[in-house]
């Protein structure tokens, strides 16, 4: 690593006088930014530890659903999401391992928005609103393509705010090296229509597969699914899948998340 | 009732002492007064020639002591290689210097053109990153496809060398014409293309060295991670350095992990020590993963076409080979040796097939150099054989386990003279196929694959009978064979005073479990107890001459040196004890650690005639040195032949295609076993490995010889939910006939017949679901290739 300056607010109105400064950089788990720090490839001049912020720990529930701070790892969520959100709670209890749980959180993943990543596709698939210390923004809005989110420079994840759904799923096929999503489906049923978000699968990122959503919302089940598919052309080619196998198994997951949703 | 203690006992682990509570030592862990840090600089092209590069930035940062690029050794002599293979016209390989440092140009991505040392690994480092951006390195076209290697003459890895090709050798040449009449006039010919996937070895423990030198004596000590501090010394001392090995001493301490990617010399043991001379002061390094990702000796990378030639009933006529096999950059140590004497050679596998011809052109490209890894040669030959007799045995719609018996040699047969130059001393395929049949309830299969059916899931089984050649080697026929070493190996057992016992031994222990197996042996032998025995290793000042730990050689030939070592204490001890108890030599005993006169019950233990021989006042000093201490170099009269058999069964899911590999069975003949434990956990070990082969890893250059496969991002490797619990049996075993110890070796075993087992099972899935026009898929079996085969 190069030489960095290190500090650790307490509350969101230090960090973000912290963030204004000259080459500051925000880590919260640091899950990926410690290794891009470790291979020389980012050279902030300060890191702002947002762990410390107390307002930006826990999930709990309130009007608007269920609100899970931006500091808070995955473990906690996996834990204490499952009794209101299960599915939530199960996909965050699937991100990498146990010592990658007890460190990342959800306003690290979101914010960096890797498309392979798997709650992009759960605050997508919720409609969820993500709230920051300036602003409140909603899933629709917030991501914008590969690694690009609406987040001005600066700007905090504070908090996700997730509506809870009638039913829900989140089934995800593992990257076999690195178990990102090679695709991840989250579906998610609501008194007003379904939702269906996919991950892992697109050149854009993670996208609604709105063909899909308009089907099971007139008939939730997996049998819906069957005349559809996605266009290949926008899926993702690399070493692990070829955009046919992507836009297969974007379509057999989907399937999986509704029957798992029951 | 199992032992408890000696030989065949499954002792617990002494190592484990230490390496479960971070206590064990590796070359990392040392820290010298006065040490200073190296870092490479390395090419971040393929492929390139170096214009210029200009130090003087670099030299002047903060820390930097020295800077070092190619220059300062192009006066030293390069990595030699260590098997010299002749072309099938009779010439010798092209064999281009591989220097410390490249020189002239780059060859691959990670060659090391320069390196910095500084007072701390940060300062070396912001140095090494200056000094990359003060080099002028023009890009060249990269050679990454062999094929294509061969056939464009203008693009050359090195520029002596116009076609890429190290050599094209064939075996056995004088064979080849009956070869191919044999195929012309066979009823049946089976062809199959496949491809043995490169592997990056990724051992635990990254390679690491730490050079010194002492100006008062002239002396220099490398610490290094190596599988055999002898081989290490000689090469760097004497082929590399000019120094006399004499006054070079090299220490491998603990080693967390090789699997062959340790047994060679690379540039940067050179380098530290040469540094370490400039400086008078301790130089080191130790890789960062990617390093080792980009630099550690990669394992098979083979493109074969295999042909079987057989009878309509199964009966194998003739195998064909033709292989084109990745060198790399440069070549490493045994990179000539592991593609064809440790590859061709096995291509009769464990049946009496009359006819076999084996090519194989090695290729030079703009890649990581490449060299053995676990088995080395012989699951290339056992991957090809094996799916190749599977293949066949479903165009003729034969069971596969009837055409194995068909064709085994039999338990009369032996030893046995293979079509390839091989004699077996010893086997009996019949029984562990038999073994496998039973313990992997092969009857109940259908059972089976209903149920996984029931689930929407593809069920299949797939076999591999498999043999090997290890207990590496008779020197005088490898000698013939163009190898430039010997491959004994030595062991002294010094009897102490209060009869407790060192043995320095040639072996090296990089995770074999030595110090516990070995100390059973000698205690099983002495009669005393294994917790008096303790085995030195690692260290050239210590231990006699000896080649080191790899080839499945350091309990058949180590071993043997080390029990021959120990025989020789017993004679010696047996002329102590009738010079004391007053009888001829003729009438004394040894067992149970006593020596006694026969018949009577006048015994001397073997701790007072320790005692006796190192205070010798009641001993026979007028015919008899004192002293309790013996040496013994072997050298083996063939290699040994571990043989076994392989059943996968796996789940195919058909939509997404993901393997579950549901159980694996082996049936395995090591000859006689010291340690059920320790070869169980080797087993367990090398199918591990096998399956993450077959299922998972691949090294993936682009065509521009970036390598894509660069971290455990991308390069998949098995982890503990992607193996099954393994069923392990190695009852039916026949004792090799030419050691005294009757074993054959198993470290390499699990990782030559598991992958094709594993692709057979998934082939199998798929034919039962209907899916029979899948008729290969090359490995890794990823789940995208398994849905890509399905889906045309």
């Amino acid at each position: 690593m190069y030489n960095f300056d290190f500090v650790k607010p307490s509350t969101i109105a230090e960090a973000t006088a912290a963030l204004a400064a000259e080459g500051a950089q925000a880590i919260s788990g640091g899950q990926t930014l410690t290794p891009t720090l470790k291979q020389r490839l980012a050279q902030p001049a300060v890191l702002v530890s947002l762990t410390g912020i107390a307002e930006m720990k826990g999930v709990c529930l309130g009007d608007g659903g269920l609100s899970v701070g931006g500091a808070t790892p995955h473990a906690v969520v996996a834990a204490e999401a499952a009794k209101h959100y299960p599915a939530l709670a199960a996909l965050a209890g699937g991100i990498g391992d146990p010592a990658v749980r007890n460190r990342g959180t959800i306003g690290g993943s979101i914010a960096n928005n890797d498309p392979a990543a798997c709650y992009p596709a759960a605050v997508l698939g919720s409609g969820a609103t993500v709230i920051t210390n300036r602003r409140r923004i909603a899933a629709d809005d917030y991501f914008t393509g590969l690694f690009s989110t609406a987040l001005d420079e600066g700007e905090i994840v504070t908090e996700v705010r997730f509506p809870i759904p009638q039913k829900a799923a989140y089934v995800k096929f593992n990257q076999p090296a690195s178990r990102f999503a090679l695709t991840g489906v989250f579906v998610a049923k609501y008194a007003d229509g379904v939702r269906v978000a996919v991950t892992g699968a697109s050149n854009g990122g993670v996208f609604r597969w709105s063909e899909a959503e308009a089907a099971l919302s007139r008939n939730f089940s997996p049998a819906a699914i069957d005349g559809l598919s996605v266009d290949a052309a926008d899926m993702i080619h690399d070493l692990h899948g070829t955009p046919a196998y992507r836009a297969n198994l974007v379509k057999v997951l989907t399937k999986r998340a509704v029957a798992a949703a029951g | 009732m199992p032992k408890d203690h000696g030989i065949g006992a499954s002792s617990k682990r002494r190592e484990d002492i230490r390496f479960l509570s971070g206590l064990g030592h590796y070359t990392d862990d040392s820290a010298l007064q006065g040490q200073a840090f190296a870092v490479f600089v390395r090419s971040n092209v393929a492929h390139g020639r170096i214009r210029s590069i200009d130090t003087t930035a670099a030299a002047a940062m903060p820390g930097v002591l020295a800077v070092f690029t190619g220059e300062d050794f192009k006066d030293v002599g390069g990595n030699p290689a260590g098997w010299l293979i002749n072309s099938r016209d009779g010439t010798p390989m092209r064999e281009p210097k591989r220097p410390v440092l490249a020189h002239g140009k780059v060859r691959h991505v990670g060659d090391a053109y320069a390196a910095v040392v500084a007072e701390t690994y940060a300062q070396a480092k912001d140095a090494a990153e200056q000094l990359a951006a003060d080099s002028d390195i023009e890009e060249l076209p990269a050679i990454v496809d062999m094929a294509k290697a061969v056939a464009d003459a203008s693009n050359r890895v090195h520029d002596e060398i116009p076609d890429n090709l190290c050599f094209d050798w064939g075996w056995i040449e004088d064979n080849r014409a009956k070869v191919d009449e044999a195929i012309r006039n066979a009823p049946h010919v089976t062809t199959l293309h496949l491809v043995n996937n490169r592997l990056v070895p990724n051992a635990m423990e990254p390679r690491a060295s730490i050079g010194e030198y002492f100006p008062g004596t002239g002396d220099y000590k490398l610490t290094t991670t190596s599988q055999n501090p002898h081989l290490t010394r000689l090469l760097v001392a004497a082929f590399v350095m000019g120094i006399p090995e004499n006054k070079l001493t090299v220490v491998a301490p603990d080693v967390g992990g090789g699997f062959g990617s340790k047994i060679y010399h690379y540039g940067e043991e050179a380098l530290v020590l040469a540094a370490a001379k400039k400086l008078a002061r301790p130089v080191r390094w130790t890789a960062e993963r990617s390093e080792s990702f980009l630099t550690d000796a990669h394992g098979r990378d083979h493109v074969t076409k295999i042909e079987l030639a057989c009878e309509k009933d199964g009966t194998f006529i003739a195998f064909r080979t033709e292989t084109l096999a990745n060198v790399g950059a440069y070549l490493s140590n045994f990179s000539t040796a592991t593609p064809t004497f440790l590859h061709g050679t096995l291509m009769a596998g464990p049946y009496k097939v009359p006819n076999v011809y084996v090519n194989v052109k090695t290729v030079f490209t703009n890649t990581a150099p490449v060299d053995a890894y676990r088995g080395a040669g012989r699951p290339e030959a056992t991957y090809s054989l094996e799916r190749i007799i599977d293949k066949m045995c479903r165009e003729l719609g034969l069971d596969p386990f009837e055409v194995r018996r068909k064709n085994f040699v039999t338990t009369d047969m032996f030893p046995y003279t293979t079509p390839v130059g091989l004699i077996y001393d010893t086997g009996n395929y019949q029984a562990t196929l038999d073994k496998l049949i039973d313990l992997a309830d092969v009857a109940g299969f259908e059972k089976r694959r209903a149920a996984s059916a029931a689930k929407g899931k593809l069920r299949g089984m797939g076999l591999s009978t498999w043999i090997e050649a290890c207990g590496i080697a008779p020197s005088r026929l490898v000698g013939i064979l163009g190898s430039r070493v010997g491959l004994y190996d030595a062991a002294t057992v010094r009897v102490n005073a209060t009869g407790n016992i060192s043995v320095m031994t040639g072996a090296h222990s990089h995770g074999q479990s030595h110090e516990t197996v070995f100390a059973q042996i000698v205690a099983d032998k002495l009669g005393i107890p294994e917790s008096s025995v303790e085995i030195v290793h690692g260290d050239t000042s210590k231990i006699p001459f000896g080649m080191g730990s790899y080839g499945s050689r350091s309990l058949a030939v180590c071993g043997t040196a080390m029990a021959k070592a120990v025989d020789k204490i017993i004679a010696k001890g047996k002329k102590i004890a009738a010079h004391m108890l007053e009888a001829s030599e003729g009438d004394i005993t040894f067992e149970d650690g006593k020596f006694s006169v026969a018949g009577t019950d006048k015994a001397k233990t073997f701790g007072e005639i320790a005692f006796s021989a190192y205070v010798p006042h009641n001993y026979p000093l007028e015919t008899l040195e004192p002293g309790l201490e013996e040496t013994a170099f072997y050298d083996p009269a063939n290699f040994t032949y571990p043989a076994g058999a392989y059943l996968c069964e796996v789940e195919v899911d058909p939509e997404t295609g993901k393997v579950d590999i549901a159980s694996f069975t082996c049936a395995d003949d090591f000859g006689n076993v010291m340690n059920p434990m320790v070869v169980e956990g080797q087993v367990h070990g090398g199918v591990g490995q096998g399956i993450g082969q077959a299922l998972l890893e691949n090294t993936v250059y682009n065509e521009d010889g970036q390598l894509l496969t660069a971290s455990y991002m991308d390069y998949a490797m098995p982890r503990a939910d992607d193996v099954p619990f393994y069923t392990v049996d190695h009852s039916c075993n026949t004792p090799c006939t030419h050691n005294p110890l009757g074993v054959k070796g198993c470290g390499e075993a699990g990782a030559i017949g598991s992958p094709p087992a594993v692709v057979n099972a998934v082939i199998d899935a798929l034919h039962r679901g209907g899916l029979t026009h899948v008729t290969h898929i090359d490995m890794p079996v990823s789940p995208s290739r398994v849905w890509s085969a399905i889906n045309g």
